[in-house]
Formats: structure tokens, sequence, C-alpha cells
């Protein structure tokens, strides 16, 4: 039973993780109807200019603030100055430009800051719960991890359904011609969407670094299993990401304990494939699918 | 008249095949001269792969440019035998299809004399073959494979550092003789170099002594059913057979779980500036190796952090001088250790060089070399293995120190393990010193 | 001249036009293969068994619509049908090969089935899954697949008609070569055929295409299927040339190369197939010599090679949005315009056939 729980607490833990990155996806999705595999290096370079910033200055919240205010910022330019001029051609280059870019935002790490990995500090304590006597697999650090995770899911999904800024977004990405008729600013519209992921981005690498640490290619696994938790729970929707992402963890802790690491990408990809087989727009879609 | 497009298309692809292939084939080199390739009067040229990026690049990637310091050091004093050493560094990315396609340019084009210090296991395994078949020397991979250690079959392969399976051993000696009764765990990296530490320490043990053998993949980052796996089975001695990223990951799970085993853990994964750095935020101390600290580990080679050491001092002086970008860690010290070695079989092969006369030095006089080691080589014509055994160590204050003396063995089952009471020589004013 | 020319009309029937042009190319590589040096024949070889799979994946997302991000995958079962076969059971090099088309079609039929029901981002998450989930097999199974090593097979000896100091790489460029030949012929037939033309009418619009009676599930599958066994023959051939198959051979990384080379070169052309084998083989020995040309710190040099290709990603797909076969096109339709006003001829006939030539058939070779 200890095994369970410890499995389980662990499946939450990490689930909360790939949501997180799963949460970023989802919200470019939305926007700009982009799947951005820059995601991941983007967040990369937000959280190594968090640790220089931590590492110099000593305060983590400093550093916390600026990589946000950073993954704001970055991007917002990578859309104005990248991927507007691709937005309006055919989806396969959008995809070619984004991993291009994140191939060049990890060499480019790797030139200023090296190839080794460096520690990242937790905002809290790491150190397991004490419940009866025994250590569970789950801190105050996890705690505050999920706690995030669902406060920006809730957040997003607030701004997508209830706010003008958020129609104004969903419009954008799904009928840019009908937007603009409608006096719509759509490039403004896309590059806020770009900005605010890449803000989520930036939050989920800061939470993910203290367990994979900082390094250019530290943040690949989390990457892939994020982006399988945002196609698992769909991705349109936020709270879809969160559940994919919890679901994927626990899978995958399971797996782990009871059947061994080695079949742990196998064991994602069947999860993956049962659920799309069941509904192919993830677990959240709303789409209808149109059978003639 | 209208130019029939199909025939245009034709001659436009084919065309632009042809092009293309002349503009490939323009940067190669013309054929190597008939006397030994890659060596003259005054040079001779080595090259390597090694993983210079992607996720294996960590820690590793300093090891080539260490041992091209300490050739370096050796070229500004005239060389050996009046030979500068060069070393041509090529990136394979751990993906055994770069290595097979560099190792072949290195032979191919850039008509280099050996191959020296190829790394990993999964990489150097495809281009033994080869390497041998085509008669060049596979000096010293840098990997403790029991794989490179076949001087019948593979006569131009040749191991250095100490194997898994002998490290394994003699740590599970040591288990067997200060911690006998207790429970034992294993943490091992699914791979050669787990499953060959694993086996070692199998045969020291009693099989009920050891409760919970965990592998992990490289690649995950989580390790926690792992970790919690082999802490449910109430594992008193929790053994690490893995590299540094992996020391760090288990121990931030064990502090999470308020597990606190006593460790053991392979000279791989123990470098305490390595495993220290990746620790340092979680530590309240700036070293960082608090969470290591006490880990029992073994060494084929003087502890990096040992500046009384002579031969420390000098690969430091050397790292100083010419390598100074990097970190002065074990890393460094291996590089600048199998440098020693390579320089000292070209020293035995004398001033006429070949590729076979090489393979015979080490053959013959391989056994007798000492050097930084802290053990003696096993090389024989039939033996390629390497060092041949490791001294216990224990992480104090954040530094490995040796203690217990030197102990050899073989890897094979059941041989003995014997002490080795030779004192290490110290280091040579300049050049290398040979039997 | 131009009398001489006209006579010799290229044929008209697809078939015999694609076996000439196989022809042609087969001359043109064995005049390669004789001129270049022992690696470049080695690289020869590489950009065949690459070209072997790139046109398989440009049938399916460029003419077939449909993205997959798992090829590496696909490539990684045709490499352990070989060297299992191979090294284990000792079969010949041509039995080996075919067997690695069948098997890797079986589990492509298995693939595109499951692809039917999904579209764009959530077939990409779900062949990346499959890129990343099947190696694990290897893993799991260590006793028959070898683990993280892999497995290893004896290099394939040239006839002993060729001579005993007849050049290992330039026998394995002719293995991958003839293999690169054989799927320049039945690809250019199909993508020609009905069953491409079929392929495109799915991609279009599926609505239209299953009222005029094609199943739209089963085109797409077959698209699928027809990938995954060239697929299979160029991770065969990989398996033959390299003589391994390993796990860390068929990463994640892989497949995305190969979706990147197929975009780069040319999304649906057959010629940009072999663009994008060409910068995936000679990309990274130009960008690394180009790094270690200058001396720079080992932190740059090790990285700049990647910096290059991610730039070269990037810009590539800014400047040439069609690839670089569409570059090639764009700069041939100016060519002959130009070639054509110098020649002579009415202006209102010649621009007429000039926009003739460009309106038809944009995405053929």
């Amino acid at each position: 039973m200890t095994r369970f729980i410890d499995l389980t607490l662990n499946g939450i833990s990490t689930g909360a993780v790939y949501a997180a990155v799963a949460l970023a996806l989802v919200m470019i999705w939305r926007a700009t109807r982009i799947v951005n595999f820059a995601q991941g290096g983007m967040l990369m370079i937000t959280t190594f200019i968090a640790s220089s910033v931590i590492g110099s200055s000593g305060s983590y919240w400093l550093g916390f603030a600026v990589a946000l205010v950073c993954g704001l910022v970055l991007g917002a330019v990578v859309e104005r100055v990248l991927m507007r001029r691709v937005e309006g051609g055919p989806p396969l280059n959008a995809v070619i430009v984004a991993l291009g870019l994140l191939i060049l935002l990890e060499a480019g790490a790797g030139m200023i800051w090296g190839n080794t990995p460096r520690s990242f500090p937790p905002a809290f304590s790491i150190r397991g719960y004490d419940v009866g006597g025994t250590t569970l697999l789950f801190s105050p650090n996890d705690t505050f991890t999920v706690l995030v995770v669902v406060a920006v899911a809730v957040g997003l999904a607030l701004l997508f359904r209830y706010t003008a800024v958020g129609l104004r977004m969903r419009a954008s990405a799904l009928a840019p011609e009908v937007a603009r008729l409608l006096g719509v600013r759509v490039g403004r519209m896309f590059t806020l969407g770009w900005a605010l992921a890449a803000f989520v981005g930036s939050l989920a690498g800061l939470l993910v670094a203290p367990s994979v640490f900082v390094g250019p290619n530290q943040f690949d696994p989390i990457l892939i299993f994020g982006f399988t938790a945002a196609v698992l729970g769909g991705l349109d929707s936020p709270p879809g990401a969160v559940v994919g992402g919890i679901l994927l963890g626990l899978a995958l802790s399971y797996v782990s304990g009871y059947e061994g690491a080695s079949l742990v990408t196998l064991a994602a990809l069947v999860v993956l494939i049962a659920v799309l087989m069941i509904r192919p727009g993830g677990l959240f879609s709303t789409r209808k699918e149109r059978r003639v | 008249m209208r130019v029939d497009k199909h025939k245009v298309r034709a001659v436009g692809a084919v065309g632009a095949l042809l092009v293309a292939l002349v503009v490939a084939g323009c940067g190669s080199s013309s054929s190597s001269s008939s006397s030994a390739p890659g060596v003259t009067a005054t040079s001779i040229t080595f090259g390597t792969h090694q993983p210079l990026t992607g996720p294996a690049a960590p820690g590793y990637s300093e090891i080539a440019p260490a041992s091209q310091a300490f050739f370096d050091y050796l070229n500004a004093q005239g060389g050996i035998n009046g030979r500068k050493i060069h070393l041509i560094i090529k990136n394979d990315e751990y993906n055994p299809t770069q290595t097979v396609s560099v190792v072949h340019q290195l032979v191919l084009q850039n008509n280099v004399f050996g191959i020296f210090e190829g790394l990993g296991t999964p990489t150097h395994t495809k281009v033994v073959s080869y390497l041998n078949s085509s008669k060049v020397p596979d000096m010293f991979v840098a990997s403790g494979c029991a794989c490179w250690d076949n001087g019948t079959a593979q006569p131009y392969t040749f191991g250095w550092q100490t194997q898994y399976t002998i490290e394994g051993k003699i740590l599970g000696q040591y288990i067997k003789q200060h911690y006998a009764g207790k429970k034992i765990g294993v943490f091992y990296q699914d791979d050669d170099f787990g499953t060959g530490g694993l086996a070692g320490i199998k045969d020291e043990l009693p099989a009920s002594s050891i409760v919970s053998a965990q592998p992990y993949q490289p690649g995950g980052t989580n390790v926690a059913p792992q970790i919690s796996a082999i802490k449910a089975a109430g594992a008193e001695v929790l053994v690490d057979f893995t590299v540094p990223i992996y020391t760090a990951l288990g121990q931030l799970t064990s502090f999470t779980l308020g597990y606190k085993p006593q460790l053991v853990v392979s000279n791989v994964g123990i470098d305490p500036t390595t495993v220290g750095g990746l620790l340092k935020t979680f530590s309240k101390g700036k070293a960082g190796t608090e969470l290591i600290e006490g880990a029992v580990t073994d060494g084929y080679l003087p502890s990096s952090s040992d500046l009384s050491n002579p031969w420390i001092a000098l690969f430091k002086k050397i790292h100083d001088q010419y390598d100074s970008s990097a970190p002065f860690d074990g890393n460094v010290e291996y590089g600048m250790a199998n440098a020693y070695t390579l320089a000292q079989a070209l020293q035995l092969a004398g001033k006429s060089l070949t590729r076979e006369k090489l393979i015979e030095a080490v053959n013959e006089k391989g056994a007798q070399l000492t050097g930084p080691g802290l053990v003696p080589f096993r090389y024989s014509k039939t033996d390629h293995g390497g060092y041949s055994g490791v001294e216990i160590g224990q992480v104090r204050n954040g530094k490995i120190v040796l203690f217990g003396g030197p102990l050899v063995t073989e890897p094979t089952s059941g041989a003995p393990i014997t002490p080795y009471t030779t004192a290490q020589p110290a280091p040579p004013s300049s050049g290398v010193s040979v039997p | 001249m131009n009398a001489a020319l006209a006579r010799l009309r290229a044929p008209q029937s697809t078939l015999l036009r694609s076996l000439a042009l196989a022809l042609l190319a087969g001359v043109a590589l064995f005049i390669a293969s004789e001129l270049l040096s022992a690696y470049d024949d080695l690289q020869l070889a590489s950009g065949s068994y690459y070209f072997v799979v790139l046109a398989g994946l440009t049938v399916l997302t460029g003419l077939s619509g449909q993205i997959s991000l798992g090829h590496g995958a696909l490539m990684a079962v045709g490499a352990y049908t070989v060297t299992l076969l191979v090294g284990n059971e000792h079969w010949a090099l041509v039995p080996a090969l075919a067997a690695a088309i069948l098997t890797t079609a079986l589990v492509g039929t298995i693939v595109g089935a499951a692809a039917t029901r999904l579209r764009g981002p959530y077939l990409a998450g779900a062949t990346l899954a499959f890129a990343i989930g099947l190696p694990a097999l290897a893993d799991k199974y260590p006793n028959t697949f070898g683990g993280a090593n892999g497995l290893i097979i004896n290099p394939p000896t040239p006839p002993s008609g060729l001579g005993s100091s007849f050049p290992l790489e330039r026998w394995e460029a002719w293995i991958a070569g003839a293999g690169a030949l054989v799927v320049v012929f039945l690809m250019r037939n199909l993508t020609r055929s009905g069953v491409g033309r079929s392929f495109r009418a799915v991609r279009d619009d599926e609505i239209a295409a299953s009222l005029c009676g094609l199943h739209v599930g089963r085109v797409q599958t077959l698209a699928f299927v027809v990938s995954a066994a060239c697929a299979g023959l160029g991770g065969g051939l990989l398996a033959v040339v390299l003589q391994l198959a390993a796990p860390g051979a068929f990463e994640l990384g892989l497949s995305l190369s190969l979706l990147t080379a197929v975009v780069l070169g040319g999304l649906g052309s057959l010629v940009g197939a072999i663009w994008g084998a060409a910068v995936l083989v000679l990309l990274p020995g130009w960008s690394n010599d180009l790094a270690h040309s200058f001396s720079l710190s080992t932190n740059v040099s090790n990285n700049l090679p990647l910096a290059v290709y991610g730039l070269v990603l990037i810009v590539a797909m800014l400047v040439w949005p069609s690839g670089i076969q569409g570059g090639v096109r764009r700069i041939i339709a100016v060519a002959r315009r130009i070639l054509r006003r110098r020649i002579g001829g009415t202006p209102e006939k010649l621009d007429k056939h000039s926009t003739q030539d460009q309106e038809e058939q944009p995405n053929e070779s």
C-alpha cells in the first residue's frame, strides 16, 4: 500500500510538471494555431537567465520575476520577428521554423552557459511531508507546483472564455480574416498570445528546473511528455492540459514502479493511443466528428 | 521550338545530382601515402570521437580537450621521439550512426595514425571491427566495458580504465567486510556500465543480502519510483552505479524521502565537483556535497582534489596553462592520465614508428608501465583490459580521500582480490618515463 | 542540333519515362561512385538510404497531407529486422531487405489505421509518442535486441568477381544506390498514377473525395503503408551500410531531422527528397569544418554546427517557403523565360507557354 501511495504522489508531482509545459503549448495553440516546439527552447533560456540572476543576486524571487518578464519579452519578439512571416503559409513551415528555433536556442545556450547542467533552487523545501512516522514522496515544493499549475489553468480558461481579449485571441486564431473585418488587431493578438504562452512556459521552467537541473538538453524529456500531455488532454483545453498531465504522470509512475523504467516511453505511447482512439481530439475535445 | 519540359526536368534533376556529388567530393583529401598514415618525422596525428553536445555531453566533453592540453605540454618540450602529437576531436553526439561516420572520416579523410580514447560503449562497439579489419590502432577506449579486452580477436583495440566488473568486485568485497549482515540496494544504469558493476557486486556478496536492484534508463529524469522501491525494501546500504546526473537525482529523491542509507558510489558517478555542483542549491553550504558526504567510492587514479600528490600538481599546472576554461575535476584528470599512457606507448614504440610497432609496444611492455595510476596495467598479447584494480576511498569534507591501499583482481568470477603494494612513482620533470 | 533533339522525344508513357530516369540516375551514381574517394562513397551510401526514407515521407506528408514524427522508429524496425536476419539467421542481403520492407509495412498498416482517426497536431503527437515508445522495446528485451548497445553484423562482402581490393565503401554505395533507384522508379510511378491522385484528392478535400467513391481511411492507410515500406528499406540499408542497429541511432532527433529535411528539400517532390538527403548528409560535415576553421572557445565551437543547422532551417523556410526545390523551380522558370526571349518568338505565344508551364502540375518533380 505504501508503494502505491508513493507512486501516486510521485505521479501527481511529475504530472503537474508535464501539465505546466502542456499549458504553455495549449496557450500557443489556442492563440495562433501553431504547435510550438520552440517553447522548450524559450523556457530553457529564461530558466538559465533566472539561474544567473539568482546566482549573482542571491534572491530566488528576483530571479523568478526576471524570468517571467524575459518570457513575455522573448515570446513577443519571436512572434514579431520570426513567426509573423510564416503564420499565413503552410502550417508545416511554421513547425519547421519552430524546430529550427529550438535547435538554435539550445545551441546558443550551450555557447553562452556551457553544456554542464547546473543546480536550480526550489521555491520551497523539497523534504517530503511527515505523516504518521513515514515521510511521503510529496513536499511543500510539490504542493506549490500543483497549486500554481491549477491556478494558471483556471486563469487561462477564464481568460479565453469570459474576457474580451480572450475572445479576440480565439477569433484571430480561428478566423483571422473575419476577425480583421470586425476590427480585431489580429497581429497584436498573435503577439499577445505568444507573449502569454512564453510567460506560462517560463513559469513551467522555473517549476521544473529543480528536479531536472538546468542545461541545454535537460528539459527535453519534460517537453516531450508535456507535448504528449497536451495532446492527451486536448490542445484547446487548459483543464485538459492539467488532467492530461496528471493522468500521464500517474500512468508513467505506476509503470516505472511496477514494471520498470525501460517501459516508460512505451507506456506513454499506449496511454496516448488508447485515449486518442476513443476521442481523437483529446480528452476534453469539443469538436464533433463529421462523418459523411 | 518548344523544349520538352520532361527532358529538361530529367536532365536538370540528374545534373543537379551530379553537381551535388562533385561538390561533395571537393573537400576530400588525396589518398594516404603507402608508409604509415598520420605520421611524419615531426608529427603524429590521432583522432577521437566524443559526445561534445547532447544529453551525454556533461562532463565527458571535458576529457578530450584535457588530453589535448597534455599533448600541448609535451609538444612544448619537443614532443615524443621528436614528434608533436596532434589530436583531432570529432563530435558524435553519442549517436552510433555518427560514430561510424566520423571514425571513417578520421581514418579515410584525415588519415590519422590511430584512434585514441573513443568514448562510450554503445558508440565505440560499432567501430571496433572496422578499425581492426583496417588495422588502425584503437588505443585506450574511454569505457570500462569488457568489450575491449580481447587481444586475440581484436588485436588493435585496447581498453584503459578499470573494468566495471573489477570495480564492482572490489566495492562488493569492501561492503562484505564493513557492512556485513546489512541489506543492500543497488541503483544502476541499464547498460554495460550498470550491469557490469552489478555483476561484480553479486560476485562478492551473497544474493540474499541484495534486497533490491533497480535499473534506470538514461534520458528519463524521474528516478523516484526506483529509489522509493529501494527504501521500501529496507536497504541500509545504497550502491550507485550511476553517472553524476543520476547520482544527484537519486540523492534528491532520498532527501525528499528522508532516506539516509550508507552510499557506495562508482568512481564514474562520484566526482564531487560535478555532483556537488548539481546539488549546490539544496545543501546548506556552498560546496553542495553534503548529500554525498561519507559516501564510499573508489579510484584507480589519485583524487583530483589531492593537490599534495605530485601528479595532481602537474596536471593542475598543465590545466591552468592549456585548458583553463574547464573546471579541474575528475574528467580533466582522466583525459590527462590517458594521454600520458599514450605518450608512454609512443615512446616505447621508438623513433621508426609503424602501427604494428605501437601495438607490439603495449602488448610487450604495457604491463610494466607506471604513471599516475595507483594500480598496474594488465596488458599482454591476449589481455587488453587496462588498469587491474582500484583503491577504496570516501568523500570527506567534500573531497575524495583514498585509503586502504590499492587492490587488484581479474574480471572473472571468483578470481581473488589481492593488494598491490608498489608505491606510485613521482612524475618525471619533463616528458614521460618508460621502463 | 535542334532537329536532332526534337526527334529524341522523351517517352510518353509514365512507366517508361520513370525507367529511363532511373537508368540515367543509375549511370550518374555509378560514375560518381567510381570517381569519389572511399569516405565520400560512404556519404553517397548514406545519402541514398536517407533518400529512400525521405521519398516515402514526402509522399506521406506532401501528397497525402499526413504529418509523421515517427519515421525514425520505422527505420529502426527495418534496421533491426535486417540485423537480426543477417546476423542471427544468416540470411542473404536481398531477402533480408525484402523482409525489412514487409515487416515495416505491417507496422505501418497498424500505425496508419490508427492515424486515420487523427488530424494535424494530434497525429503529430501520436507519431511522436510512437517515435519515443517503440525503441523502448530494445531496452525491455535486451537478449533479443541487444539492449543499449544494440546489434552488430558483419560488413557485406563484395562478390569475388569484382576483385579482392574492391573498396567496401563503394560496394555499400552500390547497394544503397540500387535501393534508391528502385524507390525512384516506383515512387515516380506512384505519384503520377491513380493512387497518387487519390492521395492528393483525400488531402485536399476529404468529403469531396469520398463523394467520388474513394474510401478516405483506406487511402490514408495506404499512404502510410507506402511510406513505412520506404522507411523500412531505408532503415535496412542503414543497417547494411553501417552494420549496426542500436536505440541511440533512432532517437527522436532522427525523426525530426527527416521531417525538416523533407520540408527543406521541397514537400511532395522527389527531387526535393534528393535535396533533403544531401542536406542531411553534407551539412553536418560542412558546419563542423566551419566551426574548426576559426579558433573559438570550446563551448562555442562545439555548439556552432548545431546553431548553423537551426539557422539554416529558419532562414530557408523564410526565404524559400516551398523548399529548395521550390526555389530551384523558380530559378529555372526565370532562366527559361530569359532564354526564350533571347531565342526569339512572338511575345504573346511565349507568355502563354510560360504561364501554362507554371500552372500545371505544381508538385511534380
